[in-house]
């Protein structure tokens, strides 16, 4: 008998091949302004306290072009145009007509996807594979997901009733997945017949403020949308204004609870998509090396920028080690480096006060205890990276298993039972996904019912659909986005008569 | 060292979640490969390539022809370098080891009732026997699907314990037939079952049936390879055969096994494309590379 444990002399080519040459996407798709106004009313204004920032790409650490910073007075300006659009020329939009214009918006970003998809790696760091396979492709399926509804949403909801549209919509929306996003709030809100200010992020503004040539183009009137680029005060300002009928708001809890204390008692409806330390769930049963890759999409998916992101790795105790090691040697296949790159699994880390907040963490994590395992692939020398990373020997009270991270670090902890791993999952303040991994479609039932999510993914993560709805509970705020059920929070609903 | 094979019955058969391997396949499938990669891969693919000609009409001209090709596949590029294998039916192996002497180019044969394996055991024993004889270096032969089917594991890990046997010093590769097995964790245990039987190689299919190799396919298998690797040590190649015809799949194909396996992989002990077709689109794509134009396929060799 041969010897099937012969190792052959590694061939020159293997080692060339595996290297993957560098791949990078042209950026010349892309064509920067030096420097952004505001969109208010139909029209670039500039910032009325007369300052601009630098946005920066994270991959470099080089600034790529000035955002106007918004304030007080230009959010009063915008809430001012959005609500003459709403009483005049958006009012006299027919549903119809503003479906047209949904799909309109929906088939110009396709057109223009590569363009968004560079400027979104460009400005957010996250990998040109993502942002041009997940991002941009899902925004424009948000248009054209509610371009369905415009003209057929008193069916949406049952049937006699009339949804009417709410008003002035405020929308805060976060740097992780900045032109997404946009489009989630965006496209119900427009479908119901609202008119929006958005504040972008503060370090993602630009392909929101791309957005706006195809809004123009698409024939949306203006003031339809407004854009107030800028920083906490300019969304804060936003969240407090008295003429604004509702806020919708993805960030962090914190910001949330304020947001939340700003428009109590003001009559202004409030939708909250907030923070997470989601629970993957993995059964000893489950498909192993598809739930390796489950992990892997749960936790690395943006470099781990996912409110959802499956953070917390509960793994049944019997197959923790075979689990972990496997998910160590997959980790270590990740490809870390320019966002730019089509090879690239893991871009850059979107700022450098994020990057600082997820190596304290681990700091922590390791000065509690738990056993840190890195990716040993050299980082790029430039710009913010954060190795993907693995704490084993997590218990539940460690920081690490409690706090979101907002980056690329797993905590593994396990479980001996279904209802331990039950336990587990729901010892948290937060609420808004979860996994699991098993191959009995009656355990996945099971598991499903008792886990409290918003979301609960079986023998999948990180999926994303506009007919699904999606948001949280507790922590992870309340109102859902996407689906029949987003709609919901865009709409008041009146008797037919 | 020498690992003694696990009985089948120790080895885990895990479920297969189609879904997320077929998104996984799809994700690997986004790999761009340009530049030295792709001069790269070009070369790995002949180089892992057994050239084949399994056909009725089959002769000893034919074969020499396909011998003469396999040693320099690009008679315009003389660094072009050889195949791996030539794979012919059984009574074609003298000739082709004759045509193939004093190359690197080994003699592979189908062997034991090829295609369907649907004829006695000592006839495909004998059939193993004979071609080995003749100077085959290399078996493949496909696994009983009507035992594994049937749910008789215990049969269908003889036999091709029985065929490691016959073949001696020759490698031996056995063939799953995964389009008659009807799903993912079929295929996975089979994978299971060959390598614990003592195959060197496990392959996907004939070519003699419509389904044939895949991306998430593929994928099983290497899973399957590793697994058992795992386990034993062992490290079992993989042959993907039956419908890749471009050097861009091919190059998919690459990225699967590099990324699943390791880079130790990519070599012609442990990788193998079955095909014909394949290799004038990869002459094509290297004579583009070096010259910038691409070549009529009227211009280059027909075996």
């Amino acid at each position: 008998m041969n010897d099937r444990s012969a190792e052959p002399e590694p061939l020159a080519a293997a080692q060339t091949f595996a290297g993957y040459a560098p791949a990078p996407e042209s950026t010349s798709i892309v064509t920067l302004a030096d420097r952004y106004d505001l969109w208010i009313g139909g029209e670039w204004r500039p910032p009325s306290e007369g300052r601009w920032f630098p946005t920066v790409n994270p991959a470099s650490g080089e600034p790529i072009a000035e955002i106007a910073e918004g304030s007080a007075p230009d959010i009063d300006a915008a809430v001012a145009a959005a609500r003459a659009a709403f009483d005049g020329p958006w009012a006299a939009t027919s549903p119809s007509q503003r479906s047209r214009i949904l799909f309109r918006i929906a088939r110009l970003l396709q057109e223009r996807a590569r363009e968004f998809a560079v400027l979104e790696s460009l400005d957010g760091g996250k990998p040109i594979r993502e942002s041009r396979d997940v991002d941009v492709p899902l925004a424009a399926a948000h248009f054209f997901y509610h371009a369905g509804w415009a003209d057929k949403l008193d069916w949406a909801f049952g049937g006699g009733v009339h949804a009417r549209p709410v008003g002035v919509v405020g929308q805060i929306i976060p740097w992780n997945f900045p032109l997404l996003m946009a489009a989630w709030k965006l496209a119900p809100a427009l479908a119901a017949g609202n008119t929006v200010v958005l504040k972008p992020a503060e370090t993602t503004s630009l392909t929101a403020l791309l957005l706006v040539e195809v809004l123009r183009e698409a024939g949306l009137p203006a003031g339809v949308v407004n854009i107030v680029t800028g920083g906490g005060d300019a969304g804060a300002a936003l969240a407090a204004h008295p003429g604004v009928d509702k806020i919708a708001f993805t960030g962090s809890t914190e910001v949330g609870r304020s947001i939340r204390r700003a428009t109590a008692a003001t009559g202004a409806r409030l939708t909250l998509e907030l923070g997470g330390k989601s629970a993957h769930v993995i059964y000893d049963d489950a498909p192993l090396d598809q739930a390796v890759e489950g992990a892997v999409q749960g936790i690395w998916f943006n470099q781990g920028h996912v409110c959802c992101a499956g953070s917390r790795l509960l793994v049944q105790e019997s197959i923790a080690d075979a689990f972990t090691e496997r998910l160590v040697a997959r980790m270590q296949r990740l490809r870390v480096g320019d966002p730019l790159d089509k090879n690239t699994d893991i871009g850059a880390i979107n700022s450098g006060a994020q990057l600082a907040r997820i190596t304290e963490l681990c700091e922590i994590a390791e000065s509690e205890g738990a056993r840190r395992v890195q990716t040993t692939a050299a980082l790029p020398d430039r710009g913010w990276f954060f190795p993907p990373t693995i704490f084993t020997g997590v218990d539940t009270s460690h920081r690490i298993a409690v706090e979101e991270v907002f980056g690329p670090v797993l905590a593994v902890m396990t479980f001996r039972t279904p209802q331990e791993a039950i336990a587990k999952a729901n010892s948290t303040p937060y609420g808004l996904a979860a996994g699991v991994w098993t191959s009995d479609g009656a355990r996945i039932l099971w598991t499903a019912e008792r886990l409290r999510a918003g979301v609960v993914w079986a023998n999948t993560y990180n999926q994303f659909d506009p007919a699904s709805p999606f948001g949280g509970m507790r922590a992870s705020g309340f109102g859902r986005e996407g689906g029949r059920q987003g709609l919901d929070a865009y709409v008041n609903l009146e008797a037919a008569s | 060292m020498t690992i003694d094979a696990p009985a089948w019955r120790d080895l885990p058969r895990r479920p297969v979640d189609a879904v997320a391997l077929e998104a996984r396949a799809k994700e690997l499938a986004t790999r761009s490969i340009k530049a030295a990669s792709q001069a790269a891969a070009h070369e790995l693919t002949i180089r892992c390539m057994d050239l084949t000609t399994l056909e009725g009409s089959d002769t000893a001209g034919r074969v020499r022809g396909l011998c003469t090709r396999a040693r320099l596949p690009d008679p315009e590029d003389p660094e072009c370098p050889p195949v791996a294998a030539v794979c012919v039916y059984p009574s074609l192996v003298s000739t082709a080891v004759e045509a193939l002497a004093g190359s690197t180019v080994k003699v592979a044969s189908v062997a034991g009732a090829f295609p369907s394996g649907q004829s006695s055991l000592e006839l495909r024993l004998g059939d193993i026997r004979a071609a080995v004889a003749d100077g085959a270096d290399e078996i493949d032969i496909v696994m009983n699907r009507g035992a594994f089917l049937a749910g008789d594991t215990d049969t269908v890990v003889a036999e091709i314990a029985a065929a490691k046997a016959a073949c001696g010093a020759a490698h031996l590769k056995t063939i799953l037939e995964v389009g008659e097995l009807g799903s993912y964790e079929a295929i996975r245990w089979a994978s299971m079952l060959a390598m614990a039987a003592g195959s060197d190689v496990i392959k996907t299919s004939t070519g003699k049936i419509g389904a044939a190799a895949t991306p998430p396919i593929a994928l099983c298998m290497a899973e399957a390879i590793r697994e058992y690797g795992d386990l034993t040590g062992a490290s079992i190649g993989l042959k993907l055969a039956g419908g890749i015809r471009t050097a861009k799949q091919a190059s998919h194909y690459l990225v699967i096994v590099n990324e699943t396996l390791g880079t130790s992989w990519l070599h012609p002990d442990r990788f193998r494309f079955g095909a014909s077709g394949l290799l004038n689109d990869v002459i094509a794509q290297r004579r583009f590379r070096a010259t910038g134009r691409y070549t009529r396929f009227s211009d280059l060799p027909v075996d």
